[in-house]
C-alpha cells in the first residue's frame, strides 16, 4: 500500500475578513498549496472540499464545483460536511482514494466564511451541529454543549476553571510565531478567569474565536512523488474515523469522547504506532475542555488526568508532547470547514522542520491531527510521519 | 415548532410535546429494552424496528448543567438561562432548568418534566423543574 505524501500546503490568514467570499479564501489557500507542492493543477484527479455553514453564511450550496473553479482545477469535486470535522473527513477520503490507486493527486481542503454573520448569527449557525429538535430547541448553544461536558468532567474527575485557563494561555503563547493566527497575543491565567462568562463554567477566553479562512493540501501517491522528484518528506501513514450518538444526552459518558478514541485507535493501528511514539499533536481545542478530552481519547493522557497537562507543562512547547504548537483553534482561529485540513498542514510543516515552531520539536518524526465535529459525534484522526 | 407561515409542525416531536403538556410524556422502547426519543422507526442501539411508546419515568436526575449568557437569537430574551442533561433512566433529556435560582442548580438534583415557553419566541421548550 502506498504511503500518501503531503506534497504541499497552503493557508490563508485566519481572522475577521467578513467581506471575503469563500471562493476567494479557498483560491488563495489553493494557490499557496500548488506553489508549495510544485504539482501542476492539471495533474489533480479530484477535489475534496470541507465546508459547514455555506448555506447560512453565503446562501451557497453545491460548493464542490465552485471551489474547483476557484482553484483552477478541472477535476470532479465533492463537498464534505461533518460539522467542524468536515475537512478532516475530506482528508480521510482523499487518503483512501490515493491508497487504493483510484487517484494519484488529490487537492483536499476547506474554507469557512463566518464573521459576516455576526456573533449571534454565527452562534446560531454553529448550533446546528447539535440535534435541532432535542438540543437546540432547549437552548443548547455550541459553547453551552461543551460547558455541559466541562461541568461533567469537573464532577467526575475534579479540576477547575484555572486548569483550563492554562490551556488557553499555552495556545496563545504558541501562536505568537504564527503569522496566520487570528490572535498573536499572549494572555495570562487571570485574563481567562476574569473574562465574561459565555456558558458556565466556560468564559470568553475558553472559546475559540469566530473565524474566516481556508486551508488546502496537495496529497500525492508515493509513486507520483518519486517520479516527479517532489520535496515531500512527510506522509500520512494512518487514518481513522469514529462516530457517536448525535445528542450529548444520548452518550454513555458526558465527559469523554469515544468517537475520537475509536478514530485514534484506528489511525494508530493503521500507521503501526502507539501513543507513546507521538512527538506532537494538533488537537481540536474549540474550547479549552475539548483539548483535555482529546488528549485522553488519544491516550496521550490517562482518563481524568488530561486536565493538568498544560498546567503542569507536559503539553507546552517545551513539554514532553507539545500540543497545538500552531496556537490551536483557540488562538490560530477556527474557520470550521478549513480546520481539519489546516491541522494536517501544521503537523506536516512541524515535522518537515519548516514551521516557525519546529525548533521546539527538532527530533520529531511522528505527529497526530485530531479533528472533531459537534460534541464529537464525528471525529477523524490522522498520523503523519517523516518518511524521507 | 409550528412554522408561523404554514402552520406545519414536526411530526413525532410536537406530538411528544403535546403529550408531555398533558402529563403523558413517553419514550420509545425496543424489543431489547433500549430507550430512545421520537420521531424514530429504528432503535439506534440495536436496529430493532419493534418500538413501542412507554410512559417516561416521573423523575430524572441532573447529570450536568450550564448557565448560558450568550444565547442564539431564539433565546435572546431568555438569557441567562440554565440548560441541563437529566437522566430519566431509559432515556436522558436536555432541557431548561426552571423554577429555581440559577445559583442553586447542582448535579444530582431531582427534576420532573415541565413544558415551558421561550420568552423570546413563545415556542415550547422542554423544562426541567426541581422537585
Amino acid at each position: 500500500m502506498s504511503n500518501v505524501r503531503v506534497a504541499g500546503v497552503g493557508l490563508t490568514p485566519f481572522g475577521s475578513t467578513p467581506e471575503r467570499t469563500g471562493r476567494d479564501l479557498f483560491a488563495e489557500a489553493s494557490i499557496k498549496a500548488f506553489e508549495d507542492s510544485g504539482v501542476p493543477r492539471e495533474d489533480v484527479d479530484a477535489l475534496l472540499y470541507g465546508n459547514f455553514m455555506g448555506e447560512l453564511s453565503e446562501h451557497q450550496g453545491h460548493q464542490g464545483p465552485l471551489m474547483a473553479e476557484a482553484a483552477g482545477v478541472q477535476a470532479p469535486a465533492t463537498r464534505y460536511e461533518s460539522a467542524c470535522a468536515s475537512s478532516g473527513a475530506a482528508v480521510r477520503d482523499a487518503v483512501m482514494r490515493v491508497r487504493n490507486g483510484e487517484d494519484d493527486v488529490v487537492l483536499v481542503g476547506g474554507a469557512e466564511r463566518m464573521t459576516n454573520l455576526g456573533t449571534a448569527g454565527a452562534t446560531e449557525a454553529l448550533a446546528i451541529a447539535a440535534d435541532d429538535l432535542w438540543e437546540v430547541r432547549a437552548g443548547t448553544t455550541f459553547p453551552g454543549a461543551y460547558a455541559l461536558m466541562a461541568q461533567a468532567y469537573f464532577d467526575e474527575f475534579g479540576g477547575e476553571h484555572e486548569d483550563l485557563a492554562h490551556i488557553a494561555v499555552k495556545n496563545h503563547e504558541n501562536a505568537l510565531t504564527n503569522d496566520k493566527a487570528q490572535y498573536q497575543r499572549a494572555i495570562e491565567v487571570e485574563d481567562v478567569l476574569e473574562a465574561p462568562q459565555v456558558s458556565s463554567p466556560l468564559g470568553l477566553y475558553d472559546a475559540c474565536p469566530i473565524s474566516d479562512g481556508a486551508a488546502a493540501v496537495v496529497l500525492t501517491s508515493e509513486e507520483y512523488a518519486d517520479e516527479h522528484d517532489l520535496e515531500a518528506p512527510v506522509a500520512i501513514t494512518g487514518t481513522g474515523q469514529g462516530g457517536d450518538r448525535m445528542a450529548l444526552h444520548d452518550r454513555e459518558h458526558l465527559a469523554r469522547s469515544p468517537a475520537a478514541r475509536e478514530a485514534g485507535a484506528e489511525a494508530y493501528a493503521d500507521a503501526g504506532v502507539d501513543a507513546t511514539e507521538v512527538d506532537l499533536a494538533e488537537v481540536h481545542d474549540c474550547f479549552t475542555i475539548a483539548e483535555v478530552l482529546a488528549l485522553e481519547a488519544l491516550d496521550l493522557e490517562p482518563i481524568g488526568e488530561g486536565i493538568t497537562a498544560a498546567r503542569d507543562g507536559r503539553t507546552t512547547a517545551d513539554g514532553e508532547t507539545p500540543i497545538n504548537l500552531s496556537g490551536g483553534l483557540k488562538a490560530k482561529g477556527h474557520p470550521v470547514g478549513a480546520t481539519g485540513a489546516s491541522q494536517i498542514a501544521e503537523v506536516a510543516k512541524l515535522l518537515a522542520g519548516t514551521h516557525p515552531n519546529s525548533s521546539a520539536v527538532e527530533e520529531a518524526t511522528t505527529g497526530v491531527a485530531h479533528n472533531a465535529g459537534g460534541t464529537v459525534a464525528s471525529a477523524t484522526v490522522h498520523v503523519l510521519e517523516v518518511v524521507e | 415548532m409550528t412554522d408561523p407561515e404554514t402552520g406545519v409542525q414536526d411530526a413525532g416531536f410536537d406530538d411528544w410535546l403535546d403529550a408531555a403538556e398533558e402529563g403523558d410524556a413517553y419514550y420509545l422502547e425496543c424489543a431489547n429494552g433500549h430507550g430512545s426519543l421520537p420521531p424514530r422507526r429504528v432503535c439506534p442501539d440495536c436496529g430493532s424496528t419493534d418500538l413501542e411508546e412507554v410512559p417516561l419515568p416521573e423523575t430524572g436526575v441532573i447529570e450536568t448543567f450550564t448557565v448560558t449568557h450568550v444565547p442564539t437569537p431564539a433565546f435572546e430574551e431568555d438569557a441567562p438561562y440554565a440548560t441541563a442533561v437529566a437522566d430519566f433512566g431509559p432515556v436522558a433529556l436536555t432541557g431548561q432548568v426552571v423554577g429555581i435560582d440559577l445559583d442553586a442548580i447542582e448535579t444530582g438534583l431531582e427534576v420532573e418534566l415541565e413544558i415551558t415557553v421561550s420568552e423570546t419566541t413563545g415556542e415550547r421548550v422542554i423544562g426541567l423543574s426541581p422537585i
